[in-house]
């Protein structure tokens, strides 16, 4: 099994309640994984799902990325800086 | 000069940071906080940033505006936490040998700013608050 953390920001943490979370997944998981997860833990988190982005070590991935032991993964919702 | 700070931005500091004599243009571009959105009074703002990516990304918006366009210096500023109206919460700042470049590089660097960087932006309401979503609706 791997173990990867979630940071999870603006509308992501407030749905998910949690800044960080840690979750422990099969080798060879998708990134997209994450979502299926949150959305277990929040089922807003489907209406959403759509336009949240997955990030990983600090780069935008697609879902189909496979995670690794360690990695860093950010759910990064619709932005908004400027 | 690449920087996400918590401080009010000086844009007079942030031009000087582009300044060279090699230079005949310096375009600046200043993102100010508005008192409204959709229609509702806005009191003050907040933005939140994942600053390790958010600066990775503010980097490669530098290099690709100089692979792209030839300038001299750039530089990108983004300030976080809570601002009140009328606050600058980005200044980005271009030099080149010509206005050209300079004008299209800081309207390139700010539109990937917005599209790539991850900041985001709070609004504070009379009767609430909420993360703002304007680019789902441009989709």
């Amino acid at each position: 099994m791997i173990t990867v953390k979630v940071k999870l920001f603006a509308l992501a943490c407030d749905l998910a309640g949690a800044e960080t979370l840690s979750y422990v997944l099969p080798p060879g998981s998708p990134a997209g994984e994450i979502l299926k997860l949150l959305s277990e833990r929040n089922r807003e988190f489907e209406k959403w799902k759509d336009h949240l982005r997955l990030a990983v070590n600090w780069e935008y991935v697609p879902n189909d990325y496979v995670l690794h032991e360690d990695d860093e993964v950010a759910v990064i919702p619709p932005l908004s800086g400027g | 000069m690449i920087k996400i700070v918590t401080e009010p931005i000086h844009p007079l500091e942030i031009l000087a940071s582009v300044q060279d004599p090699t230079a005949g243009a310096i375009d600046i571009f200043i993102g100010t906080t508005r008192n409204h959105s959709h229609g509702k009074s806005v009191l003050a703002l907040e933005y939140e940033a994942y600053s390790p990516m958010a600066l990775k990304m503010m980097y490669r918006i530098a290099d690709e505006a100089r692979a792209k366009y030839g300038i001299t210096k750039i530089s990108i500023v983004h300030r976080i936490g809570r601002l009140e109206v009328g606050e600058a919460s980005v200044v980005i700042a271009v030099s080149s040998a010509h206005r050209r470049e300079a004008f299209e590089a800081c309207r390139f660097a700010i539109d990937a700013l917005k599209t790539a960087v991850p900041i985001w932006k709070k609004e504070f309401f009379p009767d609430g608050e909420s993360w703002v979503n304007d680019q789902i609706k441009q989709n």
